[in-house]
C-alpha cells in the first residue's frame, strides 16, 4: 500500500468578490484558467490555487473582485521564512526540482537603485530635446574601429567587415521563443519592433512562416537545440545570435514541455509533435573559445557575411574574460544577460542564486574590453531586468551600447508578473499555447502598447540626455563620470568604476 | 586553376598565392558558390588541406561536390541540399545542423558527426569519434540518417529526438562492441541500430535496448544498401547481428520538475 505523503500548502492569494456588486455574469469563472473561481449557490466562490494574475479583476464588468494576498499562515520565524518553508513542503511532496519563471525573485540584488545620474548646471549647459536634436540611433554589429564618411556626408556603413544593423533607439526586444510565448504575443513583439525600427529576438524556436515579413527587424537565435535553424532562416534575418546562456538560468539548457509542442510549435521548431523540446546545457560543438570561433565563422560563412553574428552569455563570475574571448573569436556583438533576467521556465535554485547582476557584469565587461583595446570593435548589449528608462540610461553609462528588454514588453502586453509562465496556462494569452487563451491577446493592441512604451522610454532617454547636456546616446556609453553611487557598499562603486555621491569631477 | 568540363569544374585548392598560401576557406567557399551560381553541377576540389566550413548552407539539390584531400571542421554545416563526397577523412562536426542533402566520406569522420541534423543522409565508411549524432531530430515524418561503417566512441546519440543511426561495426571483433559508453543519454526519439552487443552499462539514462521490429529491419536494410552502394563494402545482413537502442518515452524528464507555486 502506498503512503499518502502530500501535504497541502497554505493559500497565497484569494480573489474576494463583493457579492452586493456582483452581476453574476460569470465572466471571472471563464477568465480563470487555473479554475479557482466557481459559481455555486448563486454566488461566485473561490477555491485554492489563485496566483494573483488579476485576469478576473480585469474581466469583471462590475469591478467587484479584489485579489487579496493572504497573511503567511506560518508562525513567525526570522530564518525559515514562509517561502523557504513552502519550498521544503512542496519538495517533500514531489521530490522534484522547483520550477519558476520571470526573473530572480530575491531582493538583495538591485544596484540600479543605488546609482544616481548627473545633470548639467552652469558650466555645461543642458539641452532641450524638444527644440534641439538628441540622437538615439544605435548600430548593432562589429565596429570598424574608425569612421569613414562618404562624399555626401553620411557614415559609410560598408567600412565594417559585416553590415551594421541600424536601430532608432538603443533598445532590443530580447529573445523570447514561440513556444515560451504564444503566436499572438510574438506577432505583437515583432510588429512593434518593425514599427519602432529596432531589433527583436526570435528566441530558440525558429521563425514561423508568417513572421518572415518582419525579418529585417529580427535577430535569429542559434541555441544548443538548434531548433528551426536552417540556412534560409539565417539568411533572411538582420542578425544572428549564438545563445550560450541566459541570465535567469546560467549554465542550464531549455526544456519546453511536450504539452506545449503542438502543431504550431512543432512546425516552427521542426521537431516531432508532443515531445519535450530539450536544449542541451552546452552546445556540444562548443567546449572552448576556439570552438565558439568556429560556430561564429560557420554562421558568417553560411550567411555570406551579410549579417552580424553575436554571442549571448549569462553574467557569470568570469564574464569579463569570457567576453574578451568572444570578441577575439570574431563576434560582432555581445549580449550579457544579468541574473535578474526573465525566463519562461527555470529551476528556482538557479534563477535566484546563480550569476551576477547586470550592473556589475556590463561594467566588468566594458572595463575589461577597454583594458584590452577591444571595446571599440563590438556592440555591447546588456539585458536582465531593464525595468525603466532610468535603468536603461544607467546601464548605458556603465558601458552598454544597447539594452535588451523583455519583461517590460510583456507587462505592456498584459503580463502581471505572476510567475506562472512555466505552467502554460497564462490567462493573458502570452505564455501559453492553449488556443482559447491565446485568442485573448489581440496582436494589434499589444503591439501598439509595446510601441507606446518604448517610444516613451526613448523620449525619457532624450530628456535625460538633454538634462546631462549630451546630444547623442553614444556619448553616454561607458560614461561613468555621469554616475554616482549612493548605496551601502562602496566596494561596489569601486568595482563599477563609479565615484561615490558627493565626490566631484576630476 | 579552374579547368572546365561540361557542367563540371575542378578547383585546385592547394594552388599557392604570392605568399605561398593555399586557398583559405573564405576564398574557397566564394569560388564554390560562384561555380554553383554559374550553373556548374559538379565541383571537384583537389588538394584540400583542412579548409573549414566547406559548402556550408549549400541548398541546390542537383549539385555535387567532390573533395580530394582532408576537409576541415564543419563540413556541410546547415546543408540544405546537394551531395558532398569526401575521398579521404573528414574532421569534426561534419553535417552540423544539416537539413537535407547527402555527405559521403570514404574514410573516418571525427567528433560530433551529424550534430543536431534534422534531415539528409551522412555515410561514413570508416569510424567516427565522440558525441556522434547528438540531438538529431525528425520532423514531418522524415528524419536524418547516419551510417557509420566501423565504430564510434562514447556519447553516441545523446539527446536524440528523432532520426536513425546505424553503426555497422565492419572489421570489429565479434565480441567487441562498436559503440562506447553513455549511448543515447537523454534520448527521447529516433533509433540507433548497432551490429553487435550493447551492454546495459553502455547505455545512458533514458536509452534502452528494444526489440528490432520488421519496420526497423526494413529501414536498416535500406540504409545498409545505401552504404553498400556508396562504398562497395558488404556489412552483415543477418538480422540477429543487430540490436536496437531507443527511448521508452518521448518525455524522459517528466516528473523531474515541480511546478508548485511557492
Amino acid at each position: 500500500m502506498s503512503v499518502q505523503t502530500v501535504v497541502r500548502l497554505p493559500e497565497k492569494y484569494r480573489p474576494v468578490v463583493d457579492h452586493e456588486l456582483c452581476l453574476r455574469c460569470k465572466k471571472c469563472v471563464r477568465a480563470c484558467s487555473y479554475e479557482v473561481l466557481e459559481f455555486k449557490d448563486d454566488r461566485i466562490r473561490p477555491k485554492p490555487g489563485c496566483v494573483a494574475c488579476l485576469r478576473c479583476v480585469y474581466e469583471c464588468p462590475a469591478q467587484c473582485i479584489t485579489v487579496k494576498e493572504m497573511e503567511p499562515q506560518f508562525a513567525h520565524h526570522a530564518v525559515f521564512d514562509p517561502v523557504l518553508r513552502r519550498s521544503i513542503i512542496a519538495q517533500s511532496n514531489s521530490g522534484g526540482v522547483l520550477l519558476s519563471s520571470c526573473g530572480a525573485n530575491v531582493e538583495y540584488m538591485d544596484i540600479f537603485s543605488h546609482l544616481l545620474l548627473d545633470a548639467a548646471q552652469v558650466t555645461n549647459p543642458s539641452i532641450d530635446p524638444l527644440r534641439e536634436p538628441v540622437e538615439t540611433r544605435t548600430y548593432l554589429g562589429r565596429r570598424p574601429g574608425k569612421v569613414t564618411v562618404t562624399d555626401d556626408g553620411r557614415i559609410d556603413l560598408q567600412s565594417s567587415s559585416t553590415p551594421l544593423v541600424v536601430m532608432d533607439m538603443p533598445i532590443m526586444i530580447g529573445h523570447i521563443s514561440l513556444g515560451s510565448i504564444s503566436y499572438n504575443a510574438q506577432a505583437a513583439l515583432f510588429q512593434a519592433a518593425s514599427e519602432l525600427n529596432i531589433v527583436a529576438g526570435t528566441g530558440e524556436g525558429g521563425l514561423h512562416a508568417d513572421f518572415y515579413k518582419h525579418s529585417k527587424n529580427l535577430c535569429a537565435e542559434v541555441a544548443s537545440g538548434r531548433f528551426g535553424v536552417t540556412s534560409h532562416y539565417l539568411k533572411e534575418v538582420s542578425s544572428v545570435e549564438i545563445k550560450i546562456g541566459q541570465g535567469a538560468k546560467p549554465g542550464h539548457g531549455g526544456h519546453l514541455p511536450g504539452e506545449k509542442v503542438q502543431e504550431l510549435v512543432s512546425q516552427t521548431r521542426m521537431i516531432p509533435l508532443g515531445t519535450d523540446a530539450l536544449s542541451p546545457y552546452p552546445h556540444h560543438d562548443i567546449y572552448s573559445i576556439e570552438d565558439l570561433q568556429q560556430l561564429i565563422s560557420v554562421l558568417k560563412e553560411s550567411t555570406e557575411y551579410q549579417v552580424p553574428v553575436g554571442v549571448k552569455i549569462a553574467a557569470v563570475h568570469n564574464v569579463g574574460a569570457i567576453a574578451s574571448g568572444i570578441v577575439r573569436a570574431g563576434a560582432d556583438f555581445i549580449t550579457v544577460d544579468g541574473l535578474r533576467g526573465g525566463t519562461g521556465s527555470a529551476p528556482r535554485v538557479i534563477r535566484d542564486h546563480a550569476g551576477m547582476p547586470i550592473e556589475i557584469a556590463i561594467s566588468a565587461v566594458d572595463q575589461r574590453l577597454q583594458e584590452e583595446g577591444l571595446r571599440d570593435k563590438v556592440t555591447l548589449c546588456a539585458s536582465g531586468s531593464i525595468r525603466s528608462a532610468a535603468d536603461m540610461i544607467k546601464c548605458i553609462a556603465l558601458g552598454a551600447d544597447v539594452v535588451g528588454v523583455c519583461t517590460a514588453a510583456m507587462i505592456a502586453m498584459g503580463c502581471t508578473v505572476c510567475q506562472q509562465c512555466h505552467r502554460g496556462m497564462c490567462t493573458w494569452g502570452i505564455a501559453t499555447q492553449r488556443q482559447d487563451l491565446v485568442d485573448r491577446l489581440q496582436t494589434p493592441v499589444a503591439a501598439q502598447r509595446v510601441v507606446n512604451l518604448f517610444r516613451a522610454w526613448n523620449e525619457e532617454l532624450k530628456e535625460m540626455l538633454g538634462a546631462m547636456g549630451i546630444d547623442s546616446v553614444e556619448s553616454l556609453v561607458g560614461n561613468r563620470d555621469r554616475l554616482r553611487y549612493i548605496g551601502p557598499n562602496p566596494r561596489i562603486a569601486e568595482i563599477l568604476g563609479v565615484k561615490h555621491s558627493g565626490e566631484g569631477w576630476g | 586553376m579552374a579547368s572546365k568540363k561540361h557542367n563540371e569544374v575542378v578547383i585546385d585548392v592547394d594552388e599557392r598565392n604570392e605568399l605561398g598560401h593555399p586557398l583559405d576557406y573564405r576564398e574557397l567557399n566564394e569560388k564554390i558558390r560562384g561555380c554553383i551560381s554559374s550553373g556548374m553541377e559538379k565541383v571537384i576540389l583537389k588538394g584540400v588541406t583542412g579548409q573549414r566550413y566547406i559548402a556550408s548552407a549549400m541548398d541546390d539539390p542537383d549539385v555535387k561536390i567532390d573533395i580530394h584531400g582532408t576537409p576541415g571542421n564543419d563540413l556541410g554545416a546547415f546543408l540544405n541540399g546537394g551531395t558532398i563526397e569526401v575521398f579521404g577523412n573528414a574532421q569534426d562536426v561534419t553535417g552540423n545542423t544539416m537539413n537535407d542533402g547527402r555527405i559521403i566520406v570514404h574514410g573516418n569522420s571525427w567528433d560530433i558527426t551529424g550534430l543536431a541534423a534534422r534531415g539528409g543522409t551522412i555515410l561514413i565508411r570508416g569510424n567516427s569519434g565522440y558525441r556522434v549524432g547528438i540531438h538529431m531530430k525528425e520532423f514531418n515524418g522524415s528524419g536524418p540518417r547516419l551510417v557509420i561503417g566501423g565504430s564510434v566512441h562514447d556519447y553516441l546519440g545523446e539527446y536524440m529526438a528523432g532520426g536513425t543511426i546505424a553503426i555497422l561495426g565492419i572489421g570489429m571483433e565479434e565480441d567487441v562492441s562498436p559503440v562506447g559508453l553513455s549511448v543515447g543519454t537523454g534520448m527521447h526519439g529516433g533509433r540507433i541500430f548497432v551490429r553487435g552487443a550493447v551492454e546495459e552499462h553502455q547505455l545512458g539514462t533514458a536509452a534502452h535496448v528494444l526489440p528490432l521490429t520488421d519496420e526497423d529491419w526494413e529501414e536498416l536494410q535500406s540504409m545498409i544498401e545505401e552504404f553498400e552502394h556508396a562504398f562497395g563494402l558488404k556489412p552483415s545482413r543477418c538480422r540477429d547481428d543487430y540490436v536496437k537502442v531507443g527511448p521508452l518515452d518521448s518525455r524522459p524528464f517528466r516528473g523531474h520538475y515541480d511546478k508548485t507555486n511557492i
